[in-house]
């Protein structure tokens, strides 16, 4: 893990959420999420998760931001926001973001460097999800059907 | 020089206010979904990062959270976009300032 690669995937992950908050045109702040996401999976290929790096690409770039473009493309009406920014929420989040950072830099437990660890293998996801994790996996597939369901009965036309 | 686990906390701190400034200044309910996506996807890199930094033994708990964390954000993205769609029908407008129907 070197710190010149950190230091570049955060600064190209934080420019393009950054762009993707505060660009008025909603389809390069679409775009911008999606790199944003690209830049979080790199992160967690750097620390070692590269499944749920591969999950985050497929899930989030693959099936939400097209699902923002389409939505995007049915409300086409007013695509380009022209009602400006909400300073006080600026303001707020600069205020999290300071809390959050004094809160960080203030514990000193948590300046460690990464201990030397196995590769965690797919076979390894597999058989935790597979045996502790079985409940939760079976919730979670349950929560995806009933979340598809309800989002096809809210946009269904209704007839009269 | 090996980053410290600050370093990716401090990231995540700063992604999940960009997200919240996404949520809270906004008025276009799609840039408000945005915000909300970003915010659980900084969620997810502290949790990869816990994980990664933990001393051992490595249960892959941060991982198994992450990746539920994942299916649950596919979920509400799915709902919530499908109640942008419903409500711009009723408004014609994706403006939040609009939606004020119930206000009291």
């Amino acid at each position: 893990m070197n710190g010149a690669v950190v230091i570049v995937i955060s600064v190209f992950t934080l420019a393009a959420a950054l762009a993707a908050a505060t660009l008025p045109n909603l389809m390069h702040a679409a775009f911008c999420l999606a790199l944003a996401l690209l830049g979080l999976a790199s992160f967690f290929f750097l620390l070692g998760a590269e499944f749920v790096g591969l999950a985050l690409v497929f899930i989030y770039i693959g099936a939400v931001a097209v699902l923002i473009v389409f939505t995007i493309l049915l409300t086409r009406r007013d695509s380009k926001e022209h009602y400006g920014l909400n300073w006080s929420g600026v303001l707020i989040a600069l205020a999290v973001f300071a809390g959050l950072t004094w809160a960080v830099l203030k514990t000193q437990s948590l300046s460690v460097v990464p201990p030397h660890i196995q590769a965690l293998t797919v076979k390894q996801i597999g058989q935790t999800l597979m045996t502790g994790y079985v409940w939760p996996l079976q919730c979670v597939g349950l929560l995806l059907t009933a979340a598809l369901i309800g989002a096809l009965v809210l946009v269904m036309e209704e007839r009269r | 020089m090996t980053p410290t686990l600050q370093a990716f906390l401090i990231v995540s701190a700063a992604l999940f206010s960009v997200g919240l400034l996404a949520a809270l200044s906004r008025r276009h309910a799609i840039f408000i979904l945005i915000g909300i996506e970003m915010m659980l996807a900084a969620a997810n890199l502290n949790f990869i990062a816990f994980w990664r930094f933990a001393p051992p033994p490595h249960p892959p708990t941060g991982v198994m959270i992450a990746i539920f964390s994942i299916a649950i954000s596919a979920a509400e993205a799915a709902v919530g976009l499908a109640m942008v769609i419903t409500v711009y029908r009723h408004y014609r407008t994706t403006n939040v300032d609009q939606y004020d129907q119930l206000k009291g």
